[in-house]
Parts: structure tokens; sequence; C-alpha cells
């Protein structure tokens, strides 16, 4: 299978306003002829389905949630990316593409992080045009901030809620549209199926899971923008219901599956406190600029933290990264963590962090001071771990947060399965081997408000004058019957172990061979780990009740399984990817310095895996070789 | 350190909207003071699996207080006693051991039952689909900072704006009255500049579908006690004014 990105040719300035000229419109009269399905409605889902219910598409779109403002989107806390230069600081459009392709270590597509970069700005017009309530100076200008280790403040944000709204946002904007019968809004209901036939998406099957109704949609085009798979982790800083099953569906069918061992582990969350525990919550990166990491030097250390002598402190960030301290990139501070961690350095109960100490800050600048920076932050430490962070240092440690890799997708974000496109989290695009802070939000936008209502009327263009398929044809029927086969199997197991049980024995090997750091015989081990664990599930989950009403261990059970899947992919990429690059650190591949080494000359590739169309049959590699013409390689350093 | 806690729950069970309901009582045993609310569920439902019996359903995803979906009454009260928290950011340290806890889902004529601890919200978001939004498709915007929005402005939107949807406020409340939802988008939306130009048909379309799901205000309060992002009164006496001065134009403008 040859990969084609669709990349424009020509300078890179301009490759975004050729494409968008060169590719074919939908006549204004002509969009109302069009459906298009739209199949989650977080930042990117509802961004695209507003846009194109504004364009006159007919849209349906589908959330399992039971309301649109509940997707995950709406946890992001810190902030957006913007190359707006408000600050007069020497931000662009070039420096902010520049960063981010340095940022993901140079394993992104040069022209599709350029048009990121270039509808940053436009994004943050879009959200203050709808009300958005973005932080403010005293004149009544937009406020920024600058936000993981960025050099310029390109950073907005609305307190330490911006995600919640930005998804206000797009949600209210898409409801305008649902009000306008633009926009067919179907809530609580969740697609398990996608339908192809000769190759082209032509719908789904969704199930309602307040009745298990199981239903067939039809439409011209299918965007999936169904967000990450960081629950693969079991723990993890996601929403419980986060999961891989829209993409995995798609990749079944035939959709690529790009880089997935690319993930990223959040270096500031508070640690695990039981076996019980079923989240990891986010403590905000910024609180890195002004608390200090340190472990006891000796392991065996019982003292509290604050009657350990400074001498008898282990400042690791500080000792090894003289010029960046604290403040390393997420990827290198996560690592050092768990190195002082698995050495039995680590503090708490389950010695299981490090600490994040204030006592200089509050030395320096007073507690008033850090009170007002950090206030809410140190409250939401002390609602979870009953520990007041002003007289005793934070405990924290890294957790699965984001994911990079996701469905293949091409310039267009067209999935190689024509009709089938991939945005926000869920497809792979922009960030290489490592998402920069407050980009995520960005990218779910510019890919839904952007550059899909742009580059679907090229495909949909030469679909005028014929109607979706029906939903009677055998593709759907099929489609609907796989649907109800897998639902009534899964409560025919009868087992012994809920699908939670399965899903957590899933996430330790995950996370202990698939996690910070990975070597050879560790993945050799997940893979063979996670498929007796998933056979043992397929043999041995208990799910109770029944299908026709409510039945949250029914919906979990189908994402378990789809999850087992993914990690035993994850380890296969991991595997084979034996460099070191942003998040995915290979112990063979480092430098003297112990920092990732990459690759180039073998690894510049995105590698997208295909279905054959068995779970015991190894997926098939595909290369899209990248190509760097603006920036320059070069090997990152933080000392 | 962590230590242990035995707990009687008395938990509404119901099997689906049309099914009779009523109180089950369960033993929560040895859960960790460390463990949330709903972790606590958790450990209670691993156990109900593990007797084959069917889990209880509850409402959850985000677990850190954002997404709005958790929500339940905790022996009478809405997201519990504890001030603005949401049941998923309640921590079981706030109980005592051998106490006994009723757990019901929101309890209000337009939030009907699903099954067990679960209730449909969907009228909510027929609020915002009438006019909680202002008509800006997208790629009209001119450069966000040509409107000016003094520091204040922003940030008293933002009060409002922090509102998370779950529904606590009209669960507390004995008409369950959906003011302080309501009147919250529209102190969001009517005081930023951007808001002004469908200030008044907004107003009035928002109201107007309020009242046809949801109970009249009595000023009782309740819904501020319950909230879990401590959203204000004020915003009440707002939209109210707004209310009415949206009759008066509405009327002469389609009397024209
Ligand atoms: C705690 C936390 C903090 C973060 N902070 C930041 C930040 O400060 N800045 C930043 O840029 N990024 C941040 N991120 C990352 C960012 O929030 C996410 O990457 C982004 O919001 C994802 O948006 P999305 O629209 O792609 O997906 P989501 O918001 O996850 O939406 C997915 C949608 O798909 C639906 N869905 C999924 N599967 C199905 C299915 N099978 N059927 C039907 N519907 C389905 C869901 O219902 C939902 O509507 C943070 C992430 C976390 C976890
Ligand atoms: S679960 Fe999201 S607010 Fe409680």
């Amino acid at each position: 299978m040859i990969l084609d990105s669709k990349v424009p040719s020509g300078p890179i300035e301009d490759a975004w306003d050729s494409h968008r000229f060169d590719i074919k419109l939908v006549n204004p009269a002509n969009k109302r002829r069009f459906k298009i399905i739209v199949v989650g409605t977080g930042l990117a889902g509802a961004s695209a389905a507003a846009t194109f219910g504004e364009l006159g598409y007919e849209v349906d779109a589908f959330t399992f949630h039971d309301s649109p403002r509940r997707a995950h989107s709406i946890a992001a806390q810190g902030g957006i990316n913007a190359a707006k230069n408000y600050r007069n600081d020497g931000d662009s459009i070039y420096r902010l593409f520049y960063d981010t392709v340095k940022g993901g270590d140079y394993r992104s597509r040069e022209a599709n992080v350029y048009r990121l970069s270039q509808v940053s700005v436009n994004i943050i017009d879009q959200m203050a045009s709808q009300g958005v309530p973005f932080a403010r100076e005293y004149g009544g200008l937009l406020a920024n901030r600058s936000f993981g280790g960025a050099q310029v403040s390109r950073t907005f944000y609305a307190r330490g809620q911006t995600g919640q709204q930005l998804l206000l946002g797009a949600y209210q904007q898409m409801m305008a549209q649902v009000n306008a019968g633009k926009v067919n809004l179907h809530t609580n209901q969740e697609m398990l199926e996608v339908v192809t036939k000769d190759g082209e998406a032509h719908g789904i099957v969704t199930r309602d899971l307040n009745t298990g109704q199981v239903r067939s949609h039809s439409a011209h085009a299918v965007v999936l923008a169904t967000g990450g798979y960081g629950n693969v982790f079991y723990l993890s800083t996601n929403a419980m219901a986060c999961n891989v099953t829209a993409a995995w569906r798609a990749h079944r069918k035939g959709a690529l599956f790009a880089n997935p061992c690319y993930t990223q582990i959040h270096p500031t969350c508070i640690p695990q406190a039981d076996e019980f525990q079923s989240k990891l919550t986010l403590m905000s990166e910024s609180l890195r600029n002004d608390g200090r990491i340190w472990v006891p030097r000796n392991a065996d250390e019982t003292r509290k933290a604050k009657d350990i002598p400074e001498d008898e402190r282990y400042y690791y960030l500080e000792e090894k990264y003289p010029a960046f301290g604290n403040l390393v990139p997420r990827d290198v501070a996560s690592r050092n963590a768990k190195t002082v961690v698995d050495a039995g350095q680590g503090v708490g109960p389950l010695k299981n962090g490090v600490y994040l100490d204030f006592a200089s800050a509050i030395g320096r600048d007073g507690k008033d001071t850090i009170e007002e920076r950090y206030g809410n932050l140190f409250e939401m430490y002390e609602r979870i771990t009953g520990e007041d962070p002003y007289s005793t240092p934070m405990r924290i440690y890294p957790a699965s947060h984001y994911t990079m890799g996701g469905l293949w997708v091409d310039y267009n974000l067209q999935t190689n399965i024509p009709g089938l496109y991939a945005a926000g989290e869920a497809n792979f695009s922009d960030h290489g081997a490592n998402r920069l802070g407050a980009s995520a939000l960005m990218q779910g936008l510019a890919d839904g408000y952007f550059v899909l209502p742009y580059t679907i009327g090229d495909s949909l263009a030469a679909k005028l004058g014929t109607d979706p398929m029906s939903t009677a044809d055998p593709a759907f029927q099929e489609a609907e019957k796989a649907v109800q086969d897998r639902t009534q199997h899964f409560l025919g197991i009868g087992g012994t172990k809920s699908p939670d049980y399965y899903h957590r024995e899933l996430g330790k090997v995950v996370w202990e061979h698939i996690g910070m750091a990975r070597n050879e015989a560790g993945l050799t081990t997940a893979i063979s780990e996670i498929k007796a664990i998933r056979e043992a599930f397929w043999n041995d989950v208990k799910v109770l009740g029944n299908g026709d009403s409510l039945n949250s261990s029914l919906e979990k059970v189908g994402r378990v399984a789809d999850f087992m899947e993914l990690g035993e992919l994850m380890a296969r990429d991991a595997l084979d990817r034996s460099e070191s690059c942003g998040g995915h650190f290979r112990e063979e591949s480092q430098t003297e310095e112990g920092e990732a080494l990459r690759r180039d000359d073998v690894f510049s590739h995105v590698s997208a895996w295909e279905w054959q169309g068995d779970v015991n049959t190894p997926q098939i590699k595909h290369k899209e070789e990248l190509e760097f013409e603006y920036v320059a390689l070069s090997q990152r350093s933080y000392k | 350190m962590s230590t242990e806690l035995n707990l009687t729950l008395q938990v509404w069970r119901q099997a689906a909207p049309d099914a009779p309901g009523s109180f089950v009582t369960y033993e929560a045993k040895n859960i960790p003071d460390d463990s949330s609310f709903l972790e606590m569920l958790d450990i209670v439902n691993e156990g109900l699996i593990d007797n084959d019996v069917e889990p209880i359903e509850f409402p959850h995803d985000c677990r850190e207080g954002i997404c709005g979906t958790c929500g339940v009454m905790i022996n009478g009260r809405a997201h519990g006693q504890e001030r603005a928290t949401a049941t998923c950011q309640l921590h079981m340290r706030k109980f005592s051991d051998g106490d006994t806890i009723a757990i019901e889902p929101w309890r209000a004529a337009a939030f009907p039952v699903i099954k067990d601890l679960i209730v449909d919200r969907s009228p909510m978001d027929k609020i915002i689909q009438a006019g909680g939004y202002i008509t800006a498709p997208t790629g009209t915007g001119g450069d966000a900072n040509d409107t000016l929005i003094p520091k204040e402005v922003a940030e008293s939107a933002m009060d409002a704006a922090a509102c998370i949807g779950c529904g606590a406020c009209i669960a507390a409340c004995p008409n369950s009255a959906g003011q302080l939802f309501t009147s919250a988008k529209l102190w969001h939306l009517n005081s930023l500049p951007q808001g002004q130009p469908e200030r008044f048909t907004r107003t009035e379309s928002m109201v107007d579908t309020m009242e046809q799901f949801f109970g009249a205000c009595t000023n009782h309060g309740e819904c501020a006690e319950a909230c879990p992002k401590e959203i204000s009164l004020d915003f009440i006496a707002y939209m109210n004014g707004d209310y009415i001065k949206a009759k008066i134009k509405n009327r002469s403008r389609s009397s024209q």
C-alpha cells in the first residue's frame, strides 16, 4: 500500500492557500444535498458539526455522553496556544511551527504543523466572538502566559478551566445549529461499527446506551472525532469513559492506525493511593515554575520531609539539568521521576511519588503570593490527599495523559478509507512523538473549525447527485448483526471477573512495559502477557444484567476488549521502533547522558499499521517517510 | 496513613424508567478513607458483581469536578454535605466509621430516572439550544483584540460560565426550578459586549423554555447552597430584570 499524504508541493507558507484553491468546492445551494456524520462532540467534533451546519450541510452528530458538554475536552486546564504575538515577544507562525516540530522530536509532518500554526490565530478570534471568557489584562486586552517551558507567551486561558470554556463555546455554537435544524444531535449513542462497502465508508452502526437499540445511519462522509486512548493504561488523567473503540472499529475495517506507541506521560499527577484508585488527577504543569522536585538521598529514609536536612535531599532535575532545572520537558521530567522511584527513593506511604516542594518559593515570595498563583490547585490537592501543601511538600508522580498516535490521515484529514475522516486527538497528525502543552485544544479546534470544513468538500463534490447508501444494504445489516452478536456474546460468557478487573490487569502490563521506558525484553513480555490476559478475558469475563437497558458493565466490556488489541499493537509498534524519540524511550537507544537518541536514518517515518483480518495475525506496517525541508533535525538537549 | 471505614448504604435501586424503585441496604466494608465517594461505590459494586448482583448504576465521568456528569443525593443533600464539592470530589475521610448513608438520584419531575441513580437531564440542553449561544459563525470574527473587555467584566462572565451543568440546583430546589442554571448562562452571555445584539431574544427564549420543563422559583436559595461551583443567586435577579425588559422590547418589535 502506498500512503499518499497529499501534501501540496511548493513553499510551505503557501501550501494551505494553494491547496484550498485546488480542491473542489461544493456550491452553496448543493450543500444541503450532502449528509455528514460526525461521531464525537468534544472540541474537534462539536466545532466540525457546528461549522458543517453553518455551511449548509445536513449533519448527524453522535456522542455516547448524555450531553455534548460532558466530553473529555471539558477537563483541560492550562490553556490553548496561538501564534498571535500579542506580547510582541518574538512569536510568529513560523516559531510556533518550529517549536511544534522540534517538540514532537521530528516525527510529524511539516506541512500539517505549518497549517496548524497558521489557523491557530483564527481559533482565538472565533472563540472570542463566541463569548469565551478568556483571561484579560486591565486594559481589556487578552492575557497570555508562557506554558510548558515555551520561550514566548502564546498561551490563552480562562482561569484553570480553558478546556471547559472552549468546549462550552463549541457546544453552544453547535446547539445553535441544532436549533436551526441543520444538526441532528444523537446523545447516549455509542458508535460500534463503521460501515464500508467496496473500500469506502458509508455510515455507522450505533447502540443506544439507555435502551440497547442498535441502529444504522448512512451518510456521504463520516468524521470520527472520538478522542484519545490514554485509558489503555487503566489509570490515567483521562475521564473514565474515554476509550479507543470508535477508532479501533475503524481500524478493524481497514483504517490504518499510526504510531500507537507515541503516548504522553505527564510528570505532575497525584500518585496512586491504593489498589481501588480509579483515576489519577493532573496537577497543572505550572506548579513546576515554583516548586522544587526532590527525593531523599537515602532510600531507607523514614523522617518527614521537613526534617530531612538540605544535604540529604536529592534535587535530581536541578543537579542533572542545571540550565532547565525543574522546567525540563514533560518526557524528561517523567523519566527521571521513574528512575528515582525505581531506585527505591520514592516518597509517600507506597513510596510511589517524588516531592514537589514550595518551601523555598514561600520563603522567597511569601505565602500570599504562592496562594494567589496556585491557591485553587493547592485546595484541590488537599481535598484529594488530605495533606496541606503549604506545610508539607506535594507528592507527585507521572501518569498517562495524552496519546499522539491515532488513525492515520492525509493532509485532508481523510483516513486511507475514502469517506472516513478523523479529527482531534483521534488522529495521529500534528504532534509527532511528543505534544507540547496547550497544543491539543488548538489542534482539535483547528481540525474542526478550519480544516475539515474545506477539505471534506473535495471528496463530497464528486458524489453530487448520489444518495447515501440505503441502510437496508447488506453491508449495514451485517454490521448491525455483528454489534448484536458481540453484545449477546459478552452477556453469555458468564465468567468470574468484572471488566474492570481485566482492564486493571491490562493496565499494569502496559504501564510496566510500554510506559515511560521500554526495552526489547519488556516489550516481548508485554506481547505475550497481553495475549494471555486477552484470552482469559474472553473466557472469564462476567457481565451481569441485559442488553436492553442501561448497563455500564456491558459498555465497559466492549471497550476493554478493544483496549486489549490496541495494547498489543502498542507493544509491537514500540518494539519495531528501536530508536528513542519524544515520549517513546527505548533504553537501548540513549545518549551517554541518558537522553533519547533518535535514529533518523532508519526511523524518520510514520508507522501506519494495517489490520490483517483477525486478532491472531499481527498487523502489517506501512511507512510514510517524513521529509524535513524547513526544520533542521537536531538532538534535543536541556543541559 | 489511611484507615478503613465500615458503612451501611441505603441505595435507591430502580431497574427502568417505569419500574418501581426502592431503597436497598448494602454493607460497604473496609473502605480506605483516602478513596473518593465514587471509588467507595466502585468497591461496593465489585463486591456485588462477585455475588452475582447487578452493580449499582451511578453517573460519573471526569471524576475531577468539571464535567458535571456525577451527582446524587447523599443523605438528602445534592452532592452531599461538603460546601462547593461535586460528588466525585467528596472523599470518604469526611465520613465516620459506622455511618449510614442514604444515596438517591436527583429528584425532579423533569429528570426521570433512567436506572438506579442515573437520571435524564436533557431539558438542560434544550434550554441552551433555545438561545444559550452567540451567533458568530466560523470565520466571521474580527481580531480578538478588536473588542476590549474590561477585566472585571470578563471575570464576572467567567464566574457564571463556570457552571458545570450537573443539575444539583434543580435537584436541591423544593420546586425543581431551573433558575440558577439558566441565569448563569444568561449572565455569561448577556454581560459581554459580544452578547448584546441577541440579549433580549435570548433571554425570553431561554426563560420560556425553562418554564416548559421546570418549576417556579420562590427564592429558597437551596440551589446556590448545593452548587459545586458556588454560582451566585444574584444572576437570577439579573435574569428576571432582563426578562421583563425582553418582554416589552420583543413585544414592541413583533407589533412593528
Ligand atoms: C486532565 C487533562 C488536562 C488537559 N489539559 C490540556 C490543556 O491545558 N491544553 C491542551 O491543549 N490540551 C489539554 N489536554 C488534552 C486535551 O484536553 C484533549 O486532547 C482534547 O480535549 C481532545 O479533544 P477531542 O475533541 O479530540 O476529544 P474528546 O473531548 O475526548 O471528545 C471525544 C468525543 O467522542 C465521543 N465518543 C468517543 N467514542 C465514541 C463512540 N464510540 N461513539 C459515540 N461517541 C463517541 C465522546 O462522547 C466525546 O463527545 C488535557 C487532557 C487532560 C486529560
Ligand atoms: S464526574 Fe465529572 S463532575 Fe463529577
